[in-house]
């Protein structure tokens, strides 16, 4: 099986769902990009290349490049979907959600429910997030949690090329509005992706290794960290069972408890601010559903209440790392 | 403009509906009969019938919180509303909705909106759909002086304007942005000028005249459907109620809605104008006037019968699918 980026297996999905569904469109800033120029139109693809080549292939009905306005992008991906078709709306940065948020928790997310079940909204919002190049405060955050607490949103935080393309294939084919969050820092990973169209469902979640005497639950990129993390614990007699969920809406809770009562710890590790976090959402639940399994006490591993810093040294040290994963999983084994 | 006799009834007559729904809502609530937030349409019903008179069933529509008048006009079921407005097992939303969500997607009615400046983008949207499919359909946001001041509208007129897609913009200016005078809070005042400058033209009426409605939207949505792009339609007009069922109105001059009442009201001046030309009688429309209120008593006494939604709705039509 050919191994592909994260970049790659979202642009080679999104070329098949146009391909398969002339419903599908796509719509955003830059999306071609070069609209109106002398190099363009088609000059880039999207930022960070992710649509590339679907302007050229597909048109400017169906790739449609939009002002800098991302109300009336999510707006018009709502209204869309109302009207039938399938729109992949790009918010550029998921720190621009600001902007949009309206669109998606007052009107798509809505809609089926207040109109008594007659409406569908069909869109997916593709958005990136996630720091580690010293793209400051408002280039970098990872706000899936307060999208996740949404009713009638569905949220995927892919952590590796093959499910961000199974995952994204499911989001588009879908009936309901989704949040589909790609970690900028994970374009370039690479792993075993099929050619063909596949789907990942929503709401089960990845064992990404088997242990016995730790739960790490970690999302998108913090599942590469809790990973090694656990690679290295091996040498110290630690065994841990790591749990991508892959979609945090719905949240393979099952998995995770079962986890739980198996292990009797659980760390979480959430690469957003602590509050009303996934992870304080994961210890909740855990909490409130197992309690009398845990042999120590929930330990989140998460960037302080804080801002996302620019200067290097100071956005490693907001980031959880492999070290800080570690020190809290030592300390939940010294705790029986 | 030359309508016939079977369009003239039906549009005094889809005015009449809004009229006495809306007077008999205020009655109704008055009696504590209606939950929530309520806003009235009343004064303001030429402007949603002459633009909806233009339209087909396939065309596309998105109101706002005031949207009672502009469901009607699109083809919503009047008991279906009652009932929702209600808050009953039955209500074209099932009760879960109520006054400011309600919808019926099989008359191209996309949904009244609680978020002022909520629904343009929206329609943006429609209108990209049915651009793509080569439909010859249009999309219609309905708006007021106060979505003006939003700037969801600005970015959904200049995206309709830059994809050339078939949306009409419907400006309703019934002075107050809920308590306050636009002319505070239209930084120029200008509403016309300020939509002209996104690069489309606007066609202006006065919003208590249907047939000046009729006419200027006829004009928006034959550009529309020729693939000319999007228009936006300015209608001053007056409301008879307050923002919000409740509201006391002290913002208001002395004897200002007596005034309105008596000099902007559609319904008198619609009769004036066809009985003159004697396109229809007095005879004609005292009929359709009694019929309304016999349907508006049928609608309120069903509403007020119907049960409560079961409760299992509670839980249902959040996701299709999790």
């Amino acid at each position: 099986m050919p191994e592909k980026s994260m970049r790659d297996a979202i642009n080679e999905c999104l070329h098949q769902e146009m391909e398969r569904d002339e419903n599908v469109i796509v719509l955003g800033e830059d999306v071609a990009g070069g609209m109106g120029s002398p190099g363009g139109p088609e000059a880039i693809g999207g930022v960070f290349s992710l649509t590339a080549g679907l302007f050229t292939k597909y048109g400017e009905q169906r790739v449609i490049d939009t002002p800098i306005s991302e109300s009336a992008i999510v707006g018009a991906a709502a209204g869309a979907a109302l009207a039938g078709l399938r729109p992949v709306a790009e918010i550029m940065f998921t720190d621009f959600m600001g902007l949009c948020l309206d669109p998606v928790y007052n009107q798509g997310a809505k809609f089926k429910y207040m109109f008594g079940g007659k409406a569908k909204t069909p869109m997916v919002i593709r958005t990136t997030m996630g720091a580690g190049m010293s793209a400051a405060a408002q280039h970098s955050q990872t706000n899936y949690a307060w999208l996740t607490s949404i009713p009638g949103v569905k949220c995927a935080v892919p952590s590796n090329a093959y499910d961000a393309k199974g995952l994204l294939t499911s989001a588009i084919r879908g009936e309901d509005p989704v949040m589909y969050f790609e970690h900028k820092m994970l374009y370039m990973a690479a792993c075993e992706v099929p050619d063909e169209s596949y789907t990942v469902p929503f709401g089960k979640g990845n064992l990404t290794r088997e242990g016995s005497d730790v739960t790490i639950v970690a999302f998108a990129r913090m599942v590469h960290l809790a990973n090694e993390a656990a690679d290295e614990l091996v040498a110290e007699g630690i065994s841990c069972e790591v749990i991508d969920p892959r979609t945090t809406s719905p949240l393979d809770e099952e998995l995770i408890l079962e986890s739980v009562q198996q292990t009797g710890r659980l760390v979480v590790v959430d690469e957003s601010n602590p509050r009303c976090s996934m992870a304080s959402d994961i210890a909740g639940i855990v909490a409130s559903q197992a309690f009398d399994y845990l042999d120590a006490p929930i330990k989140l591993v998460t960037p302080p209440h804080t801002p996302i810093p620019f200067a290097p040294n100071l956005e490693y040290a907001y980031l959880p790392s492999k070290d800080r994963i570690k020190q809290e999983v030592q300390q939940v084994m010294e705790a029986l | 403009m030359q309508l016939s006799r079977d369009e003239l009834l039906r549009a005094y007559r889809q005015m009449k509906i809004i009229r006495e729904f809306e007077e008999r809502l205020h009655i109704e609530i008055g009696r504590g009969e209606i939950p929530g937030f309520t806003h009235l349409y009343s004064g303001q019903e030429a402007c949603a019938v002459g633009v909806c008179e233009n339209l087909e069933i396939d065309d596309k529509m998105v109101s706002t919180h005031r949207g009672h008048g502009h469901c009607i006009a699109k083809g919503c079921d009047v008991k279906g509303m009652m009932k929702e407005i209600y808050g009953k097992d039955g209500g074209l939303c099932n009760g879960k909705g109520g006054s400011m969500h309600i919808a019926d997607l099989d008359q191209g009615m996309l949904g009244a909106n609680g978020i002022v400046g909520g629904g343009p983008p929206l329609a943006v949207g429609a209108a990209i759909a049915e651009r793509n499919r080569g439909t010859g359909r249009v999309a219609v946001s309905f708006g007021g002086d106060g979505s003006i001041n939003q700037g969801t509208v600005f970015e959904a007129m200049n995206l309709a304007v830059v994809l050339k897609a078939p949306v009409i913009f419907v400006i309703e200016n019934n002075h107050y942005s809920e308590h306050t005078h636009y002319s505070y809070a239209v930084g120029s005042g200008d509403i016309v000028g300020r939509t002209k400058a996104f690069g489309m033209p606007v066609f202006e009426a006065d919003g208590s005249d249907f047939f000046a409605v009729y006419d200027a939207m006829k004009e928006a949505v034959d550009r529309g459907r020729a693939g000319e792009g999007p228009s936006a339609l300015y209608l001053p007009i007056v409301r008879f109620y307050g923002h919000v069922e409740g509201d006391p109105q002290n913002y208001r001059g002395p004897d200002e809605t007596k005034k309105n009442r008596e000099t902007m009201d559609c319904l008198p001046k619609f009769r004036q104008r066809v009985t003159e030309a004697a396109l229809l009688t007095n005879e004609d429309l005292d009929k359709i006037d009694e019929e309304v209120l016999a349907l508006i008593d049928e609608a309120v006494a069903e509403a007020s019968a119907a049960p409560l939604p079961p409760m299992e709705m509670l839980y249902t039509d959040v996701y299709n699918e999790y």
